[in-house]
């Protein structure tokens, strides 16, 4: 375990920033790469004072460009390093995409494993900060449809540091999505404990309840366990399993518990049609089916283009409208 | 009426100035470098039919024009192949052996080639299995080699997108202290591309070690050169990313290959990238599935044909009593061997194993791919029972 010595980090943002920090220090051939991360420390601060500690080479400010960004990371994660690149927002990163879906996912399958991609590449993303239009996309979907990329989104701090180590160190390219929203999210997590480095593909059991299962990640675990904790008053008592990595995709852990409680209920911000709700409903159904009480239900975001910030929490599941699918749980055949 | 008119006159003028307003000028402004030292030669440079051939290395002469023989050889068996559905389709590189060949050539085992799909021949030329190299396209798995083996990237379809590769391999090479260069070929098509853009300005703003070759051979598939580009030339682009661009003859295989090495030892001095195009004309059409016919003359590849790369080396040389007659046979043979044998190798079908599809996906098998490999694995032993 890395000894932490600098004060403790308090939100996701500083975890997030100490794990590149713990990486870059370990390990000589890991740097950080994007448009103002040097600097600046990055347009959220998650990179600060990283160039200055290990200098422009290893944290370096590129042109603005991000099928460039990605692309150069390729050349020289074939060289042997191991590049951590920023994409700044979302919506930002779809120029890199003929990189990512082209040369990142596929290099090693390519290559007869000769040449893995061993690159993460941190993309802020998810709206509820009042961003304008191309500040707040939800693109895991696309990422998950990519064979060869790993998608990863954590949904607090201790995950944000221990599944960007991991991601780091995997010898796969990792899409690692940041939860904007909970950049000052704030935890107990103390620097000066062993913080562990998760396993990437492993969900984990927020909340064990036993009427109903919610299924979430990222931004929207925050949403579900408040959820959770207002079902109660009337009478559910909902498990909350947050997938904290969407591909490799754990089935054991989230059929376990829709065995258990006989319901589930998919919440995410990205779109409900042709997005991972769908995929993680089908999964379920196929592998729980005589355990089901109802359908499997998603609360997603609506099927439009992420909207204008003064309407956005319209858009966004909240609280009320998991609340209202779990009292829809309440199926009964041919209603 | 009269006095508030000339009292707004006496607040508009400004104390003391009888002129009209201007405004403070900006800052001044000049060039950040001169463009004039970036600028190609308004001719492609030429060593055949000047005299600097006399000056040049006869050992490196000969040695070009046996490359290109076989590289010819090569290109007429690989087509073959494709007409007896041994390769799903090949890109001739007839007439622009001489570029692939130099490509080759003006590296040293430490470089990396980055090369595009038509660039079979660089490969070859550089080491690479014969057969290795039409994996892709013959279809048995998407790159037949390990990059790492002749530092050759795999051959890249998508156009332009190994650009970028070639400029982070060469800057992660100056990071770590070790002084290897990249040659990164393109077509004039592919300059059209934005990965293209941002390869060179990349390469220009990190002075990453890169060498990009332009093989213009007049056409995109169908679309002549002057749809594809106002330039003036593609190495004029060189100009505006501040790197020096350099034009050739790419038909002769002397001067493209002291222009790139030239460019590969400019960058491996620490003199930053150099865009190279390099004139040239594809003979034949762009690939199997292509018709040619339908978008250029035969008047117009008759004239490219009399400027064919292997006739003006040859003539030349043999009129200056470089090039011998068994050193004409020798080339012949070594090809004809070459081609021998990378037909009877062809012609063999490969053992695959279809599990290998679910081996190189991730490092580790996730359990999606797990249970669909025991999928696979339960429809092929059923096969092999019936």
């Amino acid at each position: 375990m890395p000894t932490r010595t600098a004060a403790k980090p308090a939100t996701m943002a500083q975890a997030l920033q100490r794990a590149m920090r713990d990486a870059m220090a370990e390990d000589p051939t890991v740097h950080v790469m994007g448009e103002d991360v040097g600097t600046l420390g990055g347009v959220f601060r998650v990179t600060d004072g990283l160039a200055k500690e290990f200098g422009e080479d290893r944290c370096t400010d590129t042109p603005l460009a991000e099928a460039g960004i990605l692309g150069t990371a390729v050349g020289m994660a074939m060289y042997g390093l191991r590049p951590v690149v920023e994409m700044q927002f979302d919506a930002f990163a779809y120029p890199a995409f003929e990189q990512l879906i082209s040369h990142v996912s596929r290099m090693r399958n390519r290559t007869r494993g000769a040449m893995p991609m061993p690159l993460v590449i941190r993309v802020p993303y998810g709206g509820g900060i009042g961003g304008v239009e191309h500040h707040s996309d939800s693109s895991e979907a696309y990422y998950m449809a990519t064979p060869g990329l790993h998608v990863v989104a954590p949904a607090t701090v201790e995950d944000a540091y221990g599944l960007l180590r991991a991601a780091i160190a995997s010898d796969d390219p990792v899409v690692f999505l940041e939860p904007k929203r909970l950049y000052w999210s704030k935890s107990d997590w103390s620097p000066e404990a062993p913080a562990a480095v998760e396993p990437i593909g492993k969900a984990v059991v927020r909340r064990s309840g036993r009427s109903a299962t919610l299924i979430t990640y990222g931004p929207s675990v925050p949403v579900c366990m408040e959820a959770a904790e207002a079902a109660q008053a009337e009478g559910w008592d909902l498990e909350v399993v947050d997938l904290r990595s969407l591909v490799p995709f754990d089935d054991e852990t989230v059929c376990a518990s829709v065995r258990r409680t006989g319901r589930a209920v998919v919440v995410h911000e990205s779109t409900g049609f042709g997005g991972p709700g769908g995929e993680i409903a089908a999964r379920v159904t196929e592998r729980c089916f005589h355990h089901l009480e109802a359908p499997v239900l998603r609360v997603a975001g609506f099927d439009i283009p992420y909207p204008p910030p003064m309407l956005e929490r319209h858009h966004l599941p909240g609280v009320d409208r998991v609340l209202d699918a779990v009292a829809r749980l309440q199926w009964e055949a041919g209603s | 009426m009269d006095s508030l008119q000339q009292r707004s006159s006496t607040v508009q003028e400004p104390p003391g100035a009888a002129t009209a307003y201007r405004p403070t000028p900006p800052p001044a402004w000049k060039p950040r470098t001169d463009p004039a030292p970036l600028l190609p030669d308004a001719e492609p440079f030429r060593v055949l039919g000047t005299d600097a051939v006399a000056a040049a290395d006869p050992g490196l002469l000969r040695r070009l024009y046996a490359e290109l023989v076989r590289g010819r050889r090569y290109n007429a068996q690989a087509t073959a192949l494709t007409k007896q559905g041994r390769l799903a389709v090949y890109p001739s590189t007839t007439g622009q052996e001489a570029c692939e060949v130099a490509a080759a050539l003006a590296l040293e085992d430490r470089d990396w080639l980055f090369p595009s799909y038509r660039d079979t021949l660089a490969a070859v030329a550089r080491g690479l299995d014969p057969v290795q190299a039409l994996t892709l396209l013959r279809g048995d798995w998407h790159t037949g080699y390990d990059p790492r083996e002749h530092r050759i990237a795999p051959l890249c379809t998508p156009l332009a997108t190994q650009l970028p590769h070639a400029v982070g391999l060469a800057h992660a090479a100056r990071l770590k202290g070790d002084d290897v260069v990249a040659l990164a070929m393109v077509g004039d098509g592919g300059t059209s591309e934005g990965d293209f853009h941002e390869a060179l300005n990349f390469a220009a703003v990190w002075q990453a070690p890169v060498v990009f070759l332009v093989q213009n051979n007049g056409f995109a598939i169908s679309v002549p050169l002057a749809k594809q580009t106002a330039a003036p030339s593609l190495a004029h682009k060189a100009v505006g990313y501040g790197m020096p661009g350099r034009l050739v003859d790419g038909n002769d295989a002397v001067a493209v290959h002291q222009v790139l090495t030239e460019a590969v030892a400019r960058a491996r001095r620490g003199g930053g990238p150099t865009l190279v195009e390099a004139v040239t004309y594809r003979i034949d059409a762009h690939t199997n599935a292509d018709d040619a016919t339908r978008y250029r003359g035969d008047s117009e590849v008759e004239t490219w044909r009399a400027h064919d790369p292997i006739l003006i080396l040859e003539r030349e040389l043999t009129e200056r009593g470089m090039l011998d007659e068994d050193t004409k046979r020798e080339a012949a043979e070594a090809a004809e061997t070459m081609a021998a044998a990378l037909r009877e190798r062809m012609n063999a079908d490969p053992a695959l194993d279809p599990m290998d599809l679910f081996a190189h996906v991730y490092a580790e098998q996730t359990t999606q791919l797990r249970e669909q490999a025991a999928q696979l694995r339960a429809e092929l032993d059923a096969e092999s029972e019936a």
